[in-house]
């Protein structure tokens, strides 16, 4: 019997262990497959410059507008999406706390928008387009890829406001606080470093994705000009260099792919060190 | 009898299906410590938090009957909820300072309450500390976080965050369960000095601790009140006989 579950918690211990070996080694591939292809290729010039004539040929230039349009576009997508999705998480947990049923119907329904393609998200942006007769353009980048991560950024929250303990919710409303104070004095504070990990995630979804700014950014070789102009996005650029028959130009796709990864990498350090600031602050229960 | 904060009347409470208060009528003296004791889940905190209605905050929860407050019923009332539970000092079964530093943990109430002048706030915020002897350990400390302090001086920043708004009542929920003999002693002694300007409800199971400080007790068991009296009656010449084997020990 001893011997049954001695070999019970070995099993599992390796089996738990090969797993995470297998996803680290995953993740190493990936990174390192991007940065061997990509690390060549990788110039000041290519980071510098704007896309000149014949560069998808495998001529000069570089892919500087891409980098900003991508910036632009996600750094107004996050903002945007959280100015949205920070008072509705805080409704949900200081206000709505009495309602758990309609509580669980509306997470259950942020997951379902959670899990939708982003594919549709641009299906759906394209069409409020021809509705308001707009041309691709960065705002409607935006707002489509905020839509896009709207539930990511709620239920990332959510989750952080969710595990405020009600102790804390109920000393705030003892001292005379009203809801909006307990939110925004107590529970965003509380919850600080898990509010900016959620940011973070919905930053490096808004940034990656391609599917929902392909038909409502679109693509343009110059520098962004304005937020009713196109602009060009690194995963659509990476797309265009990836599908020319020219090896030179596929190569630039994987170059173009690492200043993608370098940029998620420099806003997740720079978010961890802003979130260590703040976290001191908070109660550990 | 002397005067009377709290008067409930008739109070039931369900949660779901459950009928967790049943018919409570009671009254809590001014100025004094009251001790609501009672087995575990026999609704001492339920009741505790019905009065300064926390209980809107649970799922299902439904309340009937009247709670009155200075003659006032808070539960049929169109007063700001906020005023109405600014009376009412709590001090939780473990703290819960907020999330920032010691001196703003005071100065919060004080904040919102549209008191902004730095020389006043420092000053009160001083005061305050004092009163749970809590300054001459933090003094040098004020801009660290409260989650620094150790559990028992959290404990009493909470009584002083709460003392700072100026209530009229304090509840108390087992306020010393996660506490160390010494810490527990600590806010004990408090009580006893505070009760001459708040009134007092504590509930607790520890039986000696309220011995120590009730001067009013009410025994509850399965939601509802068995006994309430004077302390010394209730501990001396209980009527009942659930009440007597509580105080002997019996059962938990």
């Amino acid at each position: 019997m001893r011997k049954m579950k001695y070999i019970e918690e070995r099993f599992f211990r390796v089996l738990m262990f090969l797993s995470t070996c297998l996803i680290v080694l995953v993740l190493f591939l990936i990174v390192f497959s991007v940065l061997y292809k990509g690390l060549p290729a990788l110039s000041w010039e290519m980071i510098s410059q704007v896309p000149k004539g014949g560069f998808y040929f495998g001529k000069e230039g570089g892919i500087l507008n891409a980098i900003v349009g991508s910036l632009y576009l996600s750094v107004g997508a996050t903002f945007l999406a959280f100015v949205i999705g920070l008072p509705v998480a805080l409704f949900m947990n200081v206000y709505l706390v009495k309602h758990k049923k309609l509580l669980n119907t509306i997470r259950f329904f942020l997951d379902l928008l959670w899990g939708v393609p982003s594919i549709v998200y641009g299906a759906f942006g394209f069409a409020i387009m021809l509705f308001f007769g707009l041309r691709t353009s960065l705002l409607a980048g935006i707002i489509t890829v905020s839509l896009f991560i709207i539930p990511i950024i709620i239920r990332g929250m959510d989750e952080v406001f969710k595990s405020v303990p009600r102790g804390l919710l109920e000393s705030s409303l003892s001292l005379g606080s009203t809801r909006s104070e307990t939110s925004y004095r107590v529970f965003f504070k509380q919850g600080i470093a898990g509010v900016i990990t959620a940011l973070l995630l919905s930053f490096g979804r808004a940034i990656g994705d391609a599917a929902s700014i392909l038909f409502t950014t679109g693509f343009t070789d110059h520098m962004p000009s304005g937020l009713s102009q196109p602009v060009a996005t690194l995963p659509l650029s990476i797309f265009f260099q990836l599908s020319s028959p020219i090896p030179e130009v596929q190569d630039r796709a994987y170059a173009s792919a690492a200043v993608l990864v370098f940029i998620v990498l420099i806003i997740s350090l720079l978010s961890r060190m802003f979130s260590n600031v703040y976290h001191k602050n908070k109660i550990q229960f | 009898m002397n005067n009377t904060k709290i008067t409930v009347k008739n109070l039931d409470l369900m949660i779901g299906k459950h009928h967790i208060l049943k018919d409570i009528n009671t009254s809590i003296p001014e100025k004094k410590i009251t001790v609501i004791m009672g087995p575990s889940g026999c609704g001492k905190t339920t009741l505790l938090k019905s009065f300064n209605r926390l209980t809107d905050l649970y799922p299902e929860v439904r309340l009937n009957g009247q709670i009155m407050i200075d003659g006032k019923d808070v539960l049929h009332t169109r007063e700001d909820i906020t005023k109405i539970r600014k009376k009412m000092g709590l001090l939780a079964q473990r703290p819960y300072p907020l999330p920032m530093n010691i001196y703003n943990n005071i100065a919060y109430g004080l904040r919102i309450s549209g008191r902004k002048r730095k020389v006043w706030l420092s000053k009160r915020v001083e005061f305050y500390l004092k009163q749970v002897s809590l300054w001459e350990e933090v003094k040098d400390r004020l801009k660290e976080p409260a989650a620094r302090l150790s559990i028992g001086q959290q404990q009493r920043l909470c009584l002083a965050r709460g003392l700072a708004v100026e209530p009229e009542i304090i509840l108390a929920d087992e306020p010393t369960s996660s506490l160390d003999p010494i810490s527990s002693q600590a806010i004990e002694e408090k009580f006893i000095e505070l009760k001459q300007r708040y009134s007092i409800v504590l509930v607790t199971h520890i039986l000696r601790q309220a011995k120590r400080i009730a001067d009013h007790v009410i025994f509850m068991y399965l939601g509802r009140i068995v006994e309430q009296g004077p302390a010394e009656e209730i501990f001396n010449n209980p009527k009942k006989e659930i009440t007597m084997s509580y105080l002997k020990g019996k059962f938990y």
